[in-house]
């Protein structure tokens, strides 16, 4: 197992803690939480493959993990805003009880 | 052109002014409507006079042209004209208009439309007057049905007599059956002469310019165009002037007020057909060629005129209704005036029409004076020994007999008549209408002796005063006056009628055949000779001989024996039952065209009414049942087949549905769940590619 | 391979299966901040100094913060309590095995050795003249986007008359 592949191997399990406490929780800004490790997950894949990439000289795998912080920074800021007007709405961020989103 | 011919046209425009302010009028101020109307026809008769005088210092038509519609390069003028005939036209009307004015303030006395009434007199008054100082066919058209209009409204004038409504209809629709000809003629002649003012210093329809056009050109059946533009403008002339057959109409408007009578049916309007002829005689008399002497429109309407004359004649004798002896005699002394017209010319014509139009006016108003003395009753034969109650009307009327009669040598109709006679008597085409006329005028005196004889000799036989009374459905008025002794009308009526029996004097000796005054002013020429034509005296004492003959066998068999009741029969009634009964019902032709023209009529709406009910609402019916049919049709197609196939699969695009609803929970994790799936499966997709 | 990876790994694996699994909402963030930390330790260690320092000022620093005032915002007195789990859990917990074993199955299938030659660590300097230079209009959109995340954030959580019965 090379260096490389121990770091996939870390963001794969990170993305799959994020992506299982994304499913089960039902605490609404806890999914919002699972939803952001995964992000962080792809973060590291992004790192790692800079690292071991050709030449580090390319910055483009630093550019792209910074400007997907920022991306993130943003996506959390409206989606707790989103849970708090939820809340505010039902009185609730239990996602069993919210299924108004259905056709 | 003097002043006056420029105002010629404030003759016809101040009593349609005063028609128009007294429409606006309430209905209870009966003073000022007829104080306006009497005014303004004053007026014109003083214009009219003034007009009289410039034309008599110069007899060549005076013209005032005027455009009136412009489209394209067309320009329709108006205008009016000042002539010999429009100027004695004009005082004749305007004067006869003002006393019928002034006789219908007593006679209308009672009745309470009397504001509508002199609205209507003054309105027709107007279009009369404007028909006489046309100068273009077009305005005399307008003013045409303007006297028409004012027609029917005046024989409907009391409305609520249906037999009055009745005969105001027949008038309006008979007249206008005229009118169309007259219409096609106008519309043919603008065609062809591409104008329709009379005289237009040389390029009018009678200049000559136009005529001779018209003269040479034919048509069908070699006829010139001039005789047949004629013709078709003398069918207005018929209708109007009730000529056989189109005379159907004058009789029945003996419905409407006798003053309507006298002023419409007699003296007037009548006369516009005879004046219509005289006003287009250039384009009847219009040589082609090769000269026909008198044009072929010119003998069609001394034929017309002829067999009038007679027809009228003889079925006035056997009348009982004082004013329908009265209309069936106009009807006769219009065919005389287009006999007149048509074998003398336009002054021979104009002559009779001028002195008819004084006595019948002064006949009619007399029966009207008659009528209301006795209270409403227009029954000869319940009259009688009139001339001892009513003296003034007796005289008058007395006159007025004798001047239709033809009595010779002192009254006008003597003349006038004499003059048709003798120039049919030279009529080059045929020596029939001279007998035929000859017979007619001695039936004008035996009538008129008739007539005489019932109303104003032997005893009276009114209701109440006579051994029988039973009312009578034909009174025009009794509603005002009770049955009562006869007596005589007030001042204001009497007095019209003696200025009118002084005219029915005098005007015969302006036209006498040694100083032929109106003959020659007429003719515009101001050599006032007697001519001494062969024959002339002969003539003379011909028609003198005729009509005391007739005056003598009236005598002979109405006033020798006083009539005693009313039941009597008349004399020629025993004698001749049959012809008499043919006679009284005016030989059956308002029967005939009610077993023609109206049943045709009838019949052709009842098969029109067949047809719409059987032919046309069948097809209709059946193409409704044939869409009908077709929607059942697709209903059942849409019920069993699309409904069906449109429900089965609607219930599986629904069902379908119901199952993508079921992915689409509202869930978040549950959509996240199958996005992990899908991603699960997607790189066991590509792990298997690749390792393939 | 390093020992230092290795503390690194067990401890996020350890804090983020805390973070998704404790009871206690705020618990949970405080483990998270725990994981947001060790990846940027981690990033550190592969030479991005700068991600790393930036993961901690905006994961540690806001986002962990924000969770937690969200967590008190929407703490209901009567429903604090929720169950922990949805009723789909165990579904969800083996969807996340089968991602993480195709996922390990990928990786692992794919011998990449890369480069582990001379690493020549990022320099800040390097990355703020890059931002200036290539990547200025992706910059100038992310601060187009972080400004409408501000305003829109604001504008969904304000406070509406209307809404509060």
């Amino acid at each position: 197992m090379t260096g490389l592949q121990a770091y996939l191997l870390l963001s794969s399990l990170l993305f799959a803690i994020g992506l299982a406490g994304a499913l089960t929780r039902r605490n609404a800004i806890l999914v919002l939480i699972g939803i952001e490790l995964m992000l962080n997950a792809a973060n590291i894949n992004f790192i790692a493959f800079w690292h071991y990439g050709p030449a580090t000289t390319y910055i483009t795998g630093v550019m792209f993990a910074i400007f997907s912080i920022s991306v993130a920074a943003a996506e959390a800021a409206v989606g707790l805003a989103i849970i708090v007007a939820a809340y505010r709405h039902s009185h609730t961020i239990d996602l069993d009880s919210m299924n108004s989103l259905k056709g | 052109m003097t002043w006056i011919v420029r105002y010629v046209c404030l003759i016809p425009a101040l009593p349609m002014l005063a028609a128009g302010i007294s429409a606006l009028l309430p209905q209870r101020s009966r003073k000022p409507a007829a104080g306006l109307a009497i005014v303004s026809m004053a007026a014109s008769f003083a214009l009219a006079l003034c007009a009289f005088a410039a034309a008599l210092s110069n007899p060549s038509p005076q013209v005032f042209n005027f455009s009136w519609l412009q489209f394209g390069d067309q320009t329709l003028a108006l205008g009016w004209l000042l002539d010999p005939l429009t100027a004695v036209m004009l005082v004749m009307v305007t004067f006869v208009g003002l006393l019928i004015f002034i006789y219908s303030t007593g006679y209308m006395e009672h009745d309470e439309n009397f504001t509508r009434f002199f609205c209507f007199l003054a309105l027709f008054a107007g279009g009369m007057l404007g028909v006489i100082i046309a100068n273009s066919l077009l305005l005399l058209f307008m003013c045409w049905e303007i006297v028409g209009l004012t027609s029917y409204l005046l024989i409907g004038f009391w409305y609520q007599n249906p037999r009055a409504a009745a005969a105001a209809k027949k008038a309006f629709i008979t007249t206008r059956i005229g009118d169309l000809g007259f219409l096609i003629g106008m519309v043919w002649l603008y065609a062809q002469a591409h104008t329709l003012l009379f005289y237009d210093s040389g390029r009018g329809a009678l200049e000559s310019g136009a005529v001779s056009h018209l003269a040479v050109t034919t048509t069908i059946y070699g006829l010139t165009l001039s005789s047949a533009i004629g013709l078709l403008i003398f069918c207005g002339a018929m209708g109007k002037s009730g000529q056989v057959p189109l005379h159907v109409w004058l009789p029945d408007a003996m419905e409407g007020p006798t003053p309507v009578s006298a002023l419409i049916h007699a003296a007037t309007m009548v006369a516009a057909g005879v004046f219509l002829i005289a006003r287009i005689y250039p384009l009847m008399s219009a040589h082609g060629v090769e000269v026909v002497t008198p044009t072929i429109a010119l003998q069609v309407v001394t034929w017309v005129g002829a067999i009038t004359a007679l027809f009228g004649a003889t079925v006035a004798v056997a009348q009982w209704d004082i004013k329908r002896i009265l209309a069936y005699s106009t009807v006769s002394q219009l065919g005389y005036m287009m006999i007149g017209l048509g074998v003398g010319g336009p002054a021979v014509g104009m002559f009779h029409l001028i002195t008819h139009a004084f006595f019948k006016a002064l006949l009619f108003l007399g029966a009207g004076s008659v009528i209301h003395g006795c209270s409403g009753e227009q029954d000869i034969r319940r009259m009688g020994g009139l001339r001892k109650y009513m003296p003034l009307t007796f005289l008058t009327y007395g006159i007025g007999m004798l001047a239709l009669s033809g009595f010779p040598l002192v009254v006008s109709g003597f003349w006038s008549k004499d003059a048709i006679l003798y120039s049919a008597h030279h009529w080059s085409v045929s020596q029939l209408p001279f007998y035929m006329a000859s017979l007619g005028a001695l039936l004008t005196a035996f009538y008129m002796t008739r007539q005489v004889c019932y109303v104003f000799f032997g005893t009276l036989r009114l209701p109440g005063h006579g051994p029988v009374s039973h009312s009578e459905p034909d009174s025009e008025d009794t509603r005002h006056h009770g049955a009562g002794h006869p007596h005589e009308s007030p001042a204001v009526m009497t007095a019209p009628l003696a200025i009118l029996a002084f005219f029915a004097f005098a005007l015969g000796f302006l036209g006498t055949p040694l100083w032929p005054w109106f003959q020659s002013f007429l003719n515009g020429d101001h050599s006032v000779a007697a001519e001494h034509e062969p024959g002339l005296v002969a003539t003379m004492a011909a028609s003198s001989v005729i009509a005391l003959l007739g005056i003598f066998l009236g005598w002979l068999l109405y006033g020798r024996q006083s009539i005693a009741t009313c039941e009597a029969p008349d004399v020629l009634e025993r004698a001749q039952p049959q012809t008499f009964r043919v006679l009284h019902q005016a030989y059956f032709i308002d029967a005939i065209y009610d077993a023609t023209f109206v049943r045709l009529t009838r019949w052709t709406a009842k098969l029109a009414d067949l047809l719409d009910r059987f032919l046309f609402h069948g097809i209709v019916q059946a193409i409704s049942f044939g869409v009908l049919g077709l929607a059942w049709v697709d209903s059942f197609v849409d019920n069993y087949v699309v409904n069906f196939g449109f429900d089965s699969s609607w219930r599986s695009i629904s069902m379908g549905g119901r199952a993508m609803a079921a992915l689409q929970g509202g869930r978040v994790q549950a959509y996240l769940r199958y996005i992990g799936l899908a991603l699960v499966a997607l790189v066991l997709y590509l792990l298997w590619g690749v390792a393939r | 391979m390093s020992i230092s990876f290795l503390i690194i790994a067990v401890l996020i694996v350890g804090s983020t299966a805390a973070a998704m699994g404790l009871r206690n909402p705020i618990h949970c963030v405080l483990t998270l901040s725990i994981t947001f930390g060790g990846i940027a330790a981690l990033f550190l260690q592969l030479g991005a100094e700068f991600v790393g320092l930036t993961q901690i000022m905006v994961y540690v620093g806001a986002v962990a913060i924000l969770a937690v005032f969200a967590i008190m915002m929407t703490q209901s007195r009567r429903g604090l309590m929720l169950g922990t789990f949805s009723r789909n859990a165990l579904v969800g917990l083996l969807t996340a095995v089968a991602v993480f074993s195709v996922l390990g199955w990928a990786v692992l299938s794919q011998p990449v050795a890369g480069v582990t030659a001379a690493v020549s660590p990022v320099s800040v300097q390097q990355i703020g003249s890059s931002l200036m230079h290539e990547y200025v209009l992706p910059l100038e959109l992310i601060g187009l986007l972080l400004t409408a995340a501000l305003i829109g954030a604001i504008v969904i959580a304000m406070e509406r008359k209307e809404d509060t019965e």
